[in-house]
């Protein structure tokens, strides 16, 4: 894993994680040489987490690189959307849930008091498994979130919320329906409209929780389209249920199991070549 | 094993189903009758100057409530200022962030509690805090003990209203980086409007009947309302007094009065159908 590469995209992660000092030799980028860590958007380390006195995650310790699509895989309640809800926060909207250990975005711990959540939550959207469009039309839908962040214009806001919907291929759908409640979309429709409120932010992290699970496969199938076309100005971390989406939409993949994270590396290395039996029985169907 | 006859069971289940309809049947039965007599003897009663004209002395022709009409409206407008924003910011913090805690049971209990006194003790608790203070029965003290009435009605409707609002859609505001109170403000109470709407149009309505609370506190008048301040003219102590009186045509304008009430409770009711159903499709 140590030969030099030309890029990064080919690097070996396995052995590395953890291991700054290794990778940033190994990387022959300018950027990278300079900065070891920048290709690292989120790292966890040590991350436990808590339901009451019920310990579901045990020293999670996953590497998320910038501009890839890392997935997250698991059988149910082995703890991917528990882990996923910690990047942002989210999980603190209840009382008895607690995190434990670090999450670096950008080299800074969200968990820290110190860290202003709402600025943490524009920085880092969420995707919802099942879509969550609020209670208004479509435009205010998005206008919502960039009114929360920004004061803008009305024509900054018209072009922000014209930019979103085109990024998240939703533009052409809903241009003569701006008006109309966000809850009239079809399933597809409105899973699309909640990247496009996540979009307009002008996040660098996209969270998706099992995106696809409640909708259709033709819409499932846009939507993988959406996810590879966004990972160049978005670092995406999508936990699915769907192996063959995991494999064909994912630069890396995570498998989790019962907690902790028993394998992780490039997503052709963890489905053809599996390092942890686990894992390989997972992926070939015999559990889970 | 021997199977156990089926005949028995069937017999029961006529039985209870026969039962249950005719016991229902009994509750529509009595509010027909009362609908029925009320808009008969009522009917009579109702005129142009019913609205229009105040009362006339008793053998007087002529005459109406107008002055009790006007009074009743503004008792209950004020009542709904006060008693509404109150029950909705309570039942917000019961919905919102008193779901398990101890101070949100406690709230709980307290709200329950408050919701089964009787009218006529909440009358007698604003006399005593409110009129005997003051020297004199207002309109005020009548508006706050209707207050006072709506306000656990409201907090628990907003409750549970807000209640029925999926958690996910919390976490979507939250997770595009609204503060909390923008989330509850800005996407919870919109996805609830319409149950919100229909418990205020109910507790409204469950106060615009009241008699006991605003004898002890508004009392009534025969004048115009020009204030709340003094004894103010209101329908139901119109409605308690004439009834009383031995007089014909004051009894004639209390069946007035009580039609005109209850029709506006039927309206009340009605209208928070129409827009609890909106919301469902």
């Amino acid at each position: 894993m140590m030969t030099a590469t030309t890029s990064s995209l080919t690097l070996d992660l396995r052995g590395g994680l953890g291991n700054e000092g290794a990778r940033a030799l190994s990387v022959t980028g300018a950027k990278a040489a300079t900065d070891g860590l920048s290709e690292m958007k989120i790292r966890a380390r040590n991350l436990s987490f808590f339901y009451g006195d019920h310990q579901a995650l045990y020293d999670n310790d996953l590497d998320v690189r910038t501009g890839k699509v890392t997935a997250v895989i698991g059988p149910s309640g082995c703890g991917k959307s528990t882990h996923l809800r910690v990047y942002n926060r989210i999980f603190q909207l209840y009382r008895d849930q607690r995190a434990q250990g670090e999450v670096l975005l950008d080299g800074v711990n969200v968990l820290s008091p110190s860290v202003d959540l709402i600025e943490l939550r524009r920085r880092v959207g969420m995707i919802f498994q099942k879509p969550t469009p609020f209670p208004m039309s479509v435009f205010e839908n998005l206008a919502y979130g960039i009114r929360i962040h920004y004061k803008p214009s009305r024509s900054e806001l018209h072009d922000r919320v014209e930019a979103s919907l085109k990024s998240a291929a939703l533009w052409d759908e809903v241009m003569d329906k701006l008006h109309k409640p966000g809850t009239a979309l079809s399933g597809g429709q409105q899973q699309r409209l909640c990247i496009a409120r996540a979009i307009a932010v002008e996040p660098e992290v996209l969270l998706m929780d099992e995106p696809t699970s409640a909708i259709d496969p033709v819409a499932t199938a846009r939507i993988e389209e959406l996810v590879v076309s966004l990972k160049d100005k978005y670092t995406i971390v999508i936990v699915t249920h769907n192996l063959q989406q995991a494999a064909r939409i994912s630069d890396y993949t995570a498998f989790f199991y019962q907690g902790r994270i028993v394998e992780m590396g490039l997503t052709q290395q963890v489905f053809t070549k599996p390092k942890n039996q686990q894992t390989e029985d997972y992926i070939t169907g015999r559990f889970g | 094993m021997k199977k156990r006859p089926t005949m028995g069971r069937k017999v029961v289940d006529a039985a209870v189903k026969a039962f249950s309809l005719l016991a229902s049947l009994l509750g529509i039965f009595f509010l027909g009758w009362i609908l029925l007599e009320v808009g008969r003897r009522g009917l009579g009663a109702l005129s142009v100057d019913f609205f229009t004209q105040l009362p006339a002395p008793p053998g007087v022709a002529g005459g109406g409530l107008s002055s009790a009409i006007f009074g009743t409206l503004l008792i209950t407008v004020v009542a709904t200022l006060i008693g509404v924003p109150i029950g909705v910011l309570a039942g917000v913090y019961l919905a919102e962030f008193g779901k398990h805690n101890r101070m949100g049971a406690s709230v709980r209990f307290a709200v329950n509690t408050l919701m089964g006194v009787p009218s006529i003790l909440i009358g007698l608790f604003v006399y005593t805090i409110l009129v005997l203070p003051l020297g004199h029965f207002s309109g005020w003290a009548g508006a706050v003990a209707l207050a006072i009435i709506m306000l656990p009605v409201v907090a628990r409707t907003t409750e549970d209203m807000l209640g029925l609002v999926p958690d996910s859609l919390r976490e979507s505001g939250l997770a595009i980086g609204a503060p909390r109170w923008r989330v509850t403000l800005g996407v919870v109470f919109k996805a609830a409007r319409s149950g919100l709407v229909t418990g205020v149009l109910l507790s409204v309505a469950r106060v615009s009947g009241e008699t006991a609370p605003l004898l002890f506190t508004a009392l009534s008048s025969p004048y115009w309302p020009t204030s709340l301040s003094g004894p103010t003219s209101n329908l139901t102590v119109t409605i308690f007094n004439y009834a009383m009186s031995p007089y014909k045509d004051w009894q004639q304008a209390a069946w007035g009065a009580s039609l005109l009430i209850m029709a506006c409770v039927l309206a009340l009711n009605i209208l928070a159908r129409v827009a609890f159903k909106e919301k469902k499709q």
